[in-house]
């Protein structure tokens, strides 16, 4: 059952939707410069909204399952979040208002700076990344400018190791550093002797996931940052698996020395289909003037004896690399994040890593006889688990998620990290019950026993969904991308 | 795996094929099937130009991956297999025949040494597994 | 909270694991920093977080409560109660990123259905899903430009009409000194032939902007022909309303076209998550960053949607990637692509000819008073530069005593510029609306 596009839907001369008619004074229009043909579909708003309607009931999404995508963060969206975001207070105040008229905003930004600071252990924030990977571009050239104000401009190496995720070495290479793979040992850490080789005075810093994509916490961390010290680099954190250290340890007191957040994982802001998200990022105080400008500050103090509040207003870092972003980044996120964290408070905050271990340990447990767990042991709040079996080698990790999808569950992250052969990442998060982590053992323990008697369940999955499996080759080869406009009138 | 025995490999997984001073380069049989179903291929470098070994001379593109070719000699580019980006598909049925990519004209024959006969990559093919 | 586990529950699963206690599973954190003691407030319920949020809100005063006449990149817009409808969906925004496409149609067909509104738009061959904002999306051009002549043309030419913001962007990204930019030092008046003479055949991108920050609309014709015959791309970056009315900037021969989207339905929201466009012709598809949704077919038949051509993108690419663009901006491209649809090809026409005429309208008005001058005599869209009797912000707080929001003060982006202000006229501003705006800058001159 396919829905039509939106196009094939138009119909010549349908109003949509209509405006007030003009109340002032007629201009000519601009001779020259005005649009022959505006080729826009016409739908009247009972189509537009049956469109859309219908295409979300094709969606899988948190509010209908559980989504074990690991490093993704999956957590439940908690609705007041949309209610907070909406206020008209917050929604409609414009970027560049005066500042007295926006203290609320201001206010917002200023105690959710301090806040994320505090988890992290870091001195200074900059809240204007617009995601992880924005986050971590801020980041590395924080670092880049930081080494060349100290006339250290030959420092051009980034170390990543082999398990990081993409965006760690695209960031580097944006960055214009060069990227140096460093393998993990066999217990999934940083391998120490291969860090000791790269320790010269071309390194410019190292990027650590921690705990990693295999879900492990490095067992050599505070070796792994001293190491990089002591050669003169820098530690970036890559925050993406902050879910699992908030209120365990701040990533700061262990010498990270800058670290970006991401609010659509650890802080619930909704993923969106693919975004917006928000990348915060997090700085020691060597670091703290190269951050981005402006930064929310109090100009002004207040008195509480005279009940005044403080003036909030922006400040702009004295070595700033500049802007990353146009205004202030992305506003309406930071408001869900600030609601979630005011709702969860100190004792919550640090329960979120708590369940959120302690649900990935418990999956583990009840996996780990069926599926091979290549680093076993204690994991964070994910584990990686290979999605294959030798005695049955036309099995592969891509046809396991595709059976989860019968069982009404949203396969976890495929073939990532790398370094796993058909690697099925898992998060489950805090916010899953026993039940729902009973349910998923179980059909995952389902599915292998598919994969031996009936592999061709798997082969032929998904049945139960709206479409089964695309045709990936013929979409790139034929690149339709987007609708002929043929049937819209011009 | 088929590894033509007349051929010379890098470990990049190109191949060249010598005849005196000229060489025809593509990949092989084991790169296009790491690869799977090759989508895409643009020859990056012009004839005429002269490009060193280790370069970019063309990129590879499948559904799941994305690959660089580089050059395994240095040398000037004679000519370019014009017929091949309106069918990448051909790399995976025919790498070594159809699928030739570009033909250099090369003046550093020392450069050859370094790169393995088809016994070598084949040993190399099974170190690496 | 959302902590689902009873007391029993918890027991049994660390039994389970086989550890006594929570802080067991703990134990490779090093143990002098473990455990800290986080200074924040205690936890609040639903009912007190919100009304703590409310107490926050009302601190603010917005375009809504105030007349906007501010512009400068983000714009007061009426936004159909259609949209918001469909964002509240769970099934749109709780969703993740649609890599496993069987259970994703929604959001697929979403995201094809807003690159095939935007090509429309635009009148490019194609549109990806979306980069972060309107500036991001220059300096994701600029990248583009770059590795499409594969780093032999180093010359980027920026006009100084450029938003500021954009230009601060494109050079932070462009950390490394090797790149050049040029241009955007010319004084504000200048008009578009003035960055021909920096085009050379060292030029890999021209950038400019339609309308421009100062709300000037050119005809780029002559431009894009000079940067065509120095073998240079061209990008134009683009109000979209604007877009409603004007030719759009393929006409002008436009490689690239970017634009901030905010202006399509989505709500000021003090500076974002706003959207930014990105859309090129087809023979720079595969140069081009961020996500894309081709059509293909299931192996049932059907007609269905993927994420196409991942193979440029981080994930496989890692360090040759053209960028590292991962989460983008997917639920805010959905509003747009709600507003577009809905609003349509009357519609677009019909809010851009308002916002032209009302903006026509106060300019003349605000023109013939004492003491203040339009500043240029270009055409313009919906936003226009004003010269002042009396500096911006005295005039500003004069017209926040009345509950007008007064217009951008330029002084502070272009020193040349002091005591300019430049106002922005929408749908949203009535003609009593204006007509007290030009009453309350009569009361400033008369002073």
């Amino acid at each position: 059952m396919t829905e039509p596009l939106l196009c094939e839907i138009s119909m010549p001369g349908r109003i949509g939707f209509r405006y007030p008619a003009p109340d002032v004074d007629p201009t000519p229009l601009p001779e020259g410069l005005v649009r022959e043909s505006l080729p826009l579909p016409e739908l009247y708003e009972p189509d537009v909204i049956r469109h859309f309607t219908r295409l979300s009931q094709l969606n899988y999404s948190i509010d209908t399952g559980f989504y074990p995508l690991g490093s993704c963060t999956m957590k439940y969206n908690p609705k007041v979040n949309e209610e907070a975001a909406r206020l008209p207070g917050f929604a409609h105040a414009h970027p560049l208002q005066p500042i007295e008229t926006v203290q609320g905003s201001l206010a917002l930004m200023f105690e959710l700076q301090e806040w994320l600071k505090e988890i992290g252990g870091f001195a200074g924030i900059t809240l204007q990344p617009a995601a992880g990977a924005h986050g971590e571009l801020t980041g590395v050239l924080i670092i880049r400018a930081y080494h060349e104000a100290r006339m250290d401009a030959k420092r051009d190496k980034i170390l990543i190791p082999d398990s990081a995720h993409g965006t760690n070495p695209a960031t580097s290479a944006m960055s214009g550093m060069r990227v140096i793979e460093l393998k993990s040992d066999s217990r999934g850490n940083v391998d120490l002797k291969a860090l000791q080789a790269e320790c010269d005075e071309t390194l410019a810093g190292l990027m650590l996931t921690n705990p990693n994509t295999l879900g492990l916490f490095d067992e050599n961390v505070e070796e792994v940052i001293r190491m990089v010290h002591e050669a003169g680099g820098l530690v970036y954190g890559d925050g993406a698996n902050m879910n699992a250290l908030l209120g365990i340890v701040r990533p700061g007191d262990l010498g990270i020395d800058v670290l970006h957040y991401n609010l659509h994982k650890t802080f619930s802001t909704p993923h969106g289909g693919g975004g917006p998200g928000s990348g915060p990022v997090g700085v020691a105080a060597q670091l703290v003037d190269f951050l981005p400008g402006p930064i929310v500050d109090i100009i002004e103090e207040g008195d509480a004896s005279e009940d005044l509040p403080p003036l909030y207003g922006f400040v702009y870092p004295s070595k700033s690399i500049g802007r990353v972003k146009s205004f202030h980044g992305h506003f309406g996120m930071m408001v869900r994040a600030y609601i979630y964290m005011r709702m969860h408070g100190k004792e919550g905050i640090r329960k979120i890593a708590d369940y959120a271990v302690l649900n990935a340990n418990y999956l583990l447990a009840r996996l780990r006889n069926t599926y091979h767990v290549p680093y076993d042991r204690i994991c964070m709040h994910e584990f990686v688990v290979e999605g294959r079996w030798p005695e049955v080698p036309d099995i592969q990790a891509l046809d396991i998620s595709k059976r989860l999808m019968d069982y009404r569950f949203h396969p976890p992250t495929n073939y990532f990290p790398l370094i796993v052969h058909d690697a099925l990442m898992i998060e489950p998060t805090e916010t899953e019950s026993l039940q729902t982590l009973d349910a998923f053992a179980d059909a995952l323990i389902k599915i292998a026993e598919e994969a031996h008697a009936r592999p061709e369940l798997l082969k032929e999955a998904p049945h139960f969904t709206p479409v089964g499996r695309l045709d990936e080759v013929k979409a790139a080869k034929e690149l339709v991308l987007c609708c002929a406009v043929a049937s819209v009138s011009e | 795996m088929n590894i033509p025995t007349d051929l010379k490999y890098t470990k990049n997984d190109e191949w060249i094929k010598v005849d005196g001073s000229t060489g025809t380069i593509g990949i092989t049989d084991h790169a296009q099937e790491a690869l799977s179903d090759i989508v895409f291929v643009e020859v990056v470098v012009g004839v005429g130009d002269e490009v060193n070994q280790g370069d970019t001379c063309v990129v590879v593109e499948s559904v799941k991956a994305a690959a660089d070719v580089y050059m395994p000699v240095s040398g000037k580019v004679l000519e370019v297999n014009e017929a091949l980006p309106d069918s990448p598909e051909t790399i995976n049925s025919d790498p070594y025949g159809a699928a030739w990519m570009l033909k250099i004209d090369f003046s550093d024959t020392s450069q050859l040494d370094g790169l393995m006969d088809a016994a070598g990559y084949e040993k190399y093919l099974q170190e690496k597994e | 909270m959302f902590f689902p586990h009873t007391p029993a529950e918890e027991k049994a699963m660390l039994r389970a694991i086989g550890v006594g206690s929570l802080e067991d599973l703990f134990q490779a954190v090093p143990a002098a920093h473990r455990f800290p003691e986080l200074k924040l407030p205690p936890a609040l319920s639903e009912m007190e977080a919100l009304a703590e949020m409310q107490e926050l809100a009302y601190a603010n005063d917005t375009a809504r409560d105030l007349v906007c006449f501010l512009g400068a990149g983000a714009y007061n817009h009426y936004i159909p109660a259609a949209v918001d409808s469909i964002l509240r969906r769970g099934e749109f925004y709780t969703a993740y990123t649609p890599y496993q496409p069987e259970i994703s149609q929604g959001t697929l067909q979403a995201i094809f259905d807003y690159q095939s509104l935007i090509t429309a738009l635009t009148g490019m061959d194609v549109s990806n899903a979306s980069h972060y904002d309107g500036a991001t999306a220059v300096a994701e051009a600029v990248n583009m430009a770059y590795a499409n002549f594969r780093g032999k043309r180093n010359r980027f030419v920026l006009s100084p009409a450029l938003h500021p913001h954009y230009r601060d962007v494109v050079r932070t990204y462009s950390h490394d000194s090797s790149l050049q930019l040029v241009g955007d030092d010319l004084e504000p008046q200048s008009d578009p032939a003035a960055l021909i003479p920096f085009i050379n055949e060292q030029t890999a991108l021209v950038v400019v902007q339609y309308p421009d920050f100062f709300g000037r609309i050119y005809d780029f014709s002559a431009l894009g022909e000079a940067v065509h015959r120095a073998g240079a791309l061209f990008a134009v970056a683009v109000n979209p309303i604007a877009l409603g009315l004007l030719k759009p900037p393929n006409e002008f021969g436009a490689d690239i076209v970017t634009g901030e989207g905010q202006p399509l339905g989505i709500p000021l929201s003090f500076g974002g998550p706003y959207l930014g466009i990105f859309a090129t012709r087809k023979e720079y598809i595969r140069k081009m960053s961020g996500r894309l949704v081709g059509e293909s077919v299931d192996n049932r038949g059907q007609r269905a949607y993927v994420l196409t051509l991942t193979a440029r993108e981080q994930h496989i690419r890692r360090e040759k990637a053209t960028s590292n663009i991962c989460t983008n901006q997917g639920l805010i491209a959905l509003a747009s692509a709600v507003y577009m649809s809905l609003v349509g090809k009357a519609g677009l026409r019909q809010v851009s000819e308002l916002c032209y005429q009302k903006a026509h309208y106060a300019a003349r008005q605000i023109g013939r008073l004492p003491g203040y001058k339009l500043w240029s005599q270009v055409p313009f869209f919906h936003e226009f530069v004003v010269q002042c009797p009396a500096p911006v912000d005295e005039i500003n707080e004069h017209l926040l005593d009345h509950g007008i929001l007064g217009g951008y003060d330029l002084g502070k982006d272009y020193p040349a510029l002091p005591d300019h202000m430049m106002i922005a006229v929408t749908e949203m501003n009535s003609k009593e609306d204006i007509d007290l705006l030009v009453d309350m800058l009569a009361e400033v001159s008369n002073d």
